[in-house]
């Protein structure tokens, strides 16, 4: 049997964006409407100037049991009225908050969208908080906390934000709040910063799936249209690492047969003009299957099952961090590479066929990524939420089909820094610990699961 | 209901291989969906986990393509791609920019003809290796991580297909040779056991030639062997228990009840039984036992959704933290115990409904997952245009039905406990 050759590809057809159609409120509300009549579906989404990052210190948590306990009760109706109410529709209220904003949601039939869109408006707009509803939702919480910090990642990801951050700094502490912190919250507070941030001049509503901008706007003017209220949070302080230098800490997991890596600091916020390189240095350094990382760590080595890097982005600076888990007798030898592979990237510009892989790989995955009335509305979201140009989604594949190896080298250079990484290990420390300190990178800081470097005393 | 019509177009080819086409002209991006009918039940006795492991075995290259490159092709093309395995079946998967459609089937066609004179000992030493740390990683290292297998080995009896791990043992993927790679790549990576469905922005006549060219000189197979007769009897006859202690923080108990493959009548029944039970805040499960007695933190239900003998439709709920496993336990079979007594409303049937509807629309939205639906029901059902009827069929249940079937499957004698307890307070709850 003959193998047929590899293929050329054919002509490429021309992508667009859904087109954005936007519109305010006479009370400032803002609307983005995107059309895609593709399916009888429709995302409707809530973006509130209300984010975890600006929460008063004690007070972590707050931003998220709000937006958690926004349909607990809504004018006459019941929490569990409310939810029959969603559910006979087809949909759910989805409410939660992100660093930079709280965020409400729900995707429903065509059909359905009037009653549903009714719904979603009284929520937001005339919630009652129910001081039982409100301590449910705080100690449901609670659980969540105590069922993350028993899984070995969420452990992991939790004590890199505590032990990279200053203890000052939001950051330092779980985007939904700390055991510590969300014990104190009830109905009283939850209602106060409902009271002082949500309202039409905070909130911009996200309309994407089978509906025209018309229909959109006219269902925005019945539901929101009286909405009064609300002003924005004072800006969060730079954040700040907890300490100079390189970093090394195990946190003990007895008889784990894997250890948990993170390796990072300090990046960037979302809106430094570096993103779009940064973004390409990433995908050659962790962020693709095809990445040094993933490659060296998984299909050289066999260390993992998978390893990859990537950059949180925030309105402030979030953390860039290497995550991977590795059986735990090769520890030491995943950390020194991960070391190497991050010197590598600020060392020498990557090779013209590494930069295209990364570039043509993020401008061919946009129309894919952008399927779902769900995923462009979110894109909308981050758009409003970071501020972004009008034209961000229309040039973006042009954009990142221009950046070169020296941009790549460039950003390395500026943005990654080995000498101030922490390595984070959460594993079997009397496995693990010897081979780490024989490295010499740093002296060993060694801590039991417990140990909450942000609440310490 | 909400009415929608996926366009389906079968073809099969002489080697075999079943073709679907799915046009969909409105983003220019193509999905191409490779199912081959096998999987962990396909393995024979010492080899549990080798399907899987054959399937990270299918990503290290063919005769044109070197180790890892297949990945690489695909990103470069800006596409996406992956493949997964499940006890009945293997998938292999890419979504890329329509103009790059051949490339996706040349890759796929490669491997299927050409695998064997890329394999190597060390390329198998190395996945066996990578297989070993996803063992780690998604079963040994993380709490509750050995229900996927501890479950189907409570349900299904020892010798059922069903019965074994899914990702297998660390002993048998140690003892996987070269010789059961090439093995298990003749007897089930053929065209006759495969399903290709290309979905999205194509020419019909254009997407045709493009895969005869790449598959159709490829020799049919000699014939999958046959599993062993799957066939149970409609229930458990009892009530199985087993009680795990774990490193976990609270109780989690997994209730299973036996019930008809999907595609059955019935099993649309269970389905909506299911949602009633356990989709949703409003769900019975979730409304009893997080919001009113506050002894839960998530309480889900869902079927597995297997085709061959029997499928299960499980109850997954966890405690919070300091609920005694046995609290959980009383209060979830009081739930079950409470809709055999009094059935179920018209408004929870039309609930459960309209949560299926919009989950429908939802699934169907990218290219990528409705090829993935159309090659499941060609390969489980035989007939991929057989998804056009899935909302139908879930419509067509009824309130009496739902009842009906409630009290025939979800009795005492047809029901299966997986019980976590923390190691801390183990036997508290036996």
């Amino acid at each position: 049997m003959s193998a047929p050759a590899r293929p050329s590809p054919g002509t490429a057809r021309p992508y667009e964006f859904p087109a954005v159609h936007r519109h305010a409120l006479a009370n400032g509300l803002r609307l983005v409407v995107a059309p895609m009549p593709r399916l009888p579906l429709v995302t409707v989404l809530a973006l509130v100037d209300a984010g975890a990052a600006t929460e008063a210190t004690g007070r972590e948590g707050i931003a998220t049991l709000t937006a958690r306990t926004l349909a607990e009760g809504a004018g006459a109706l019941d929490g569990a009225t409310l939810t029959a109410r969603f559910e006979s529709l087809g949909t759910a209220f989805d409410g939660s908050a992100d660093w930079d904003s709280s965020l409400a949601r729900l995707t429903v039939t065509r059909s359905r969208l009037e009653a549903a869109f009714a719904l979603f408006a009284a929520v937001l707009t005339q919630p009652t908080f129910p001081e039982a509803d409100v301590a449910r939702r705080r100690d449901e919480r609670l659980a969540e906390l105590a069922q993350q910090l028993a899984e070995p990642r969420g452990l992991a990801d939790e004590r890199f934000s505590g032990f990279l951050h200053a203890r000052e700094c939001r950051y330092a502490r779980d985007l939904a709040g700390t055991a510590h912190s969300v014990a104190g919250l009830d109905a009283v507070a939850v209602r106060a910063f409902h009271a002082a941030h949500y309202g039409p001049r905070t909130t911009t509503v996200v309309v994407v799936g089978d509906i025209t901008p018309e229909a959109a706007q006219r269902l925005a003017e019945q539901a929101f249209g009286g909405w009064t209220g609300g002003r924005a949070p004072a800006p969060m302080p730079a954040p700040r690492a907890a300490r100079e230098g390189r970093r090394l800490v195990v946190v003990e997991k007895a008889e784990a047969p894997q250890s948990e890596l993170r390796v990072g600091h300090i990046g960037v916020p979302r809106a430094h003009p570096d993103y779009l390189p940064i973004v390409v240095m990433n995908g050659i350094l962790g962020g693709l299957f095809s990445s040094r990382i993933n490659l060296n760590l998984r299909e050289r080595h066999a260390f993992t099952y998978g390893a990859s890097s990537g950059y949180d982005w925030r309105r402030g600076a979030g953390p860039f961090v290497v995550s991977t888990a590795v059986k735990s007798e090769v520890t030491d030898r995943a950390v020194v590479e991960i070391l190497r592979e991050i010197d590598a990237m600020r060392t020498a510009a990557p090779t013209a066929s590494e930069v295209s892989l990364a570039t043509e790989y993020l401008a061919g995955v946009f129309p894919i990524r952008y399927e779902t009335t769900a995923a462009v509305a979110g894109a909308l979201a981050g758009a409003t939420m970071f501020g972004l140009p009008a034209e961000w989604f229309s040039t973006y594949r042009a954009r990142i089909r221009a950046v070169t190896p020296d941009d790549v080298l460039a950003a390395a250079r500026a943005h990654l820094d080995p000498a101030r990484a922490l390595v984070l290990a959460v594993g079997d420390a009397a496995v693990i610990e010897g081979p780490l300190a024989a490295l010499g990178i740093a002296p060993v800081e060694r801590h039991a699961s417990e140990d909450d470097p942000a609440e310490a005393p | 209901m909400v009415m929608m019509r996926i366009p389906v177009e079968t073809t099969t080819l002489p080697n075999g291989l079943r073709m679907i086409l799915s046009r969909d002209h409105a983003t220019p991006v193509v999905a191409v969906n490779l199912w081959y009918h096998v999987g962990s039940a396909n393995e024979r006795e010492g080899r549990t986990g080798f399907a899987h492991l054959f399937e990270h075995m299918l990503f290290q290259g063919s005769a044109q393509v070197a180790a890892n490159e297949h990945f690489e092709l695909v990103q470069r093309a800006g596409g996406t791609l992956n493949g997964s395995t499940w006890l009945d079946r293997t998938n292999y998967y890419e979504t890329l920019p329509s103009h790059q459609l051949e490339l996706a089937l040349w890759l796929e066609a490669d491997r299927m003809a050409r695998l064997l004179p890329a394999m190597t000992q060390e390329k198998l030493d190395t996945q066996r290796d990578v297989v070993k740390n996803e063992r780690r990683w998604s079963v040994d290292n993380q709490p509750y991580g050995t229900w996927w297998e501890r479950l189907p080995a409570l349900c299904f009896p020892p010798a059922h297909p069903f019965h074994h791990s899914l990702i297998g043992s660390m002993e048998h993927l140690t003892a996987a040779s070269l010789d059961d790679v090439a093995e298990f790549f003749r007897t089930y990576y053929t065209p006759d056991n495969a399903v290709l469905t290309v979905c999205g922005d194509f020419d019909e006549a254009t997407a045709r030639a493009m895969v005869e060219r790449q598959f159709g000189a490829i020799p049919r197979g000699a014939g999958r062997p046959p599993l062993p007769d799957m066939t149970l009897p409609p229930t458990f006859g009892e009530w199985k228990r087993e009680v795990v202690e774990d490193a976990v923080v609270a109780p989690r108990l997994f209730l299973a009840f036996r019930i008809p493959p999907a595609g059955d009548d019935a099993w649309y029944a269970a389905s909506l039984l299911g949602a009633v039970l356990g989709t949703g805040e409003g769900s019975r499960l979730s409304r009893a036992l997080v919001r009113e007695q506050q002894l839960a933190s998530e309480a889900t239900a869902f079927t597995f959704d297997l085709a061959k003998g029997s499928d299960l439709l499980v109850c997954d709920v966890t405690a919070r933290p300091g609920v005694a496993a046995a609290t959980l336990e009383a209060a979830v079979v009081a739930e079950i115990d409470r809709l055999l007594r009094d059935g179920v409303t018209a408004g929870e049937r039309a609930r459960a409904l309209a949560l299926y509807e919009t989950a429908w629309v939802s699934g169907i939205q990218s290219v990528g997952s409705r090829a993935d639906k159309l090659s499941q029901f060609a390969t489980y059902r035989g007939d991929a245009a057989l998804v056009n009827d899935e909302p139908a069929r879930h419509a067509a249940v009824g309130v009496d039905a739902m009842v009906d079937f409630a009290r025939a499957r979800l009795q005492p004698t047809n029901r299966a406990s997986l019980l976590y307890v923390p190691r801390a307070v183990a036997g508290v709850a036996a």
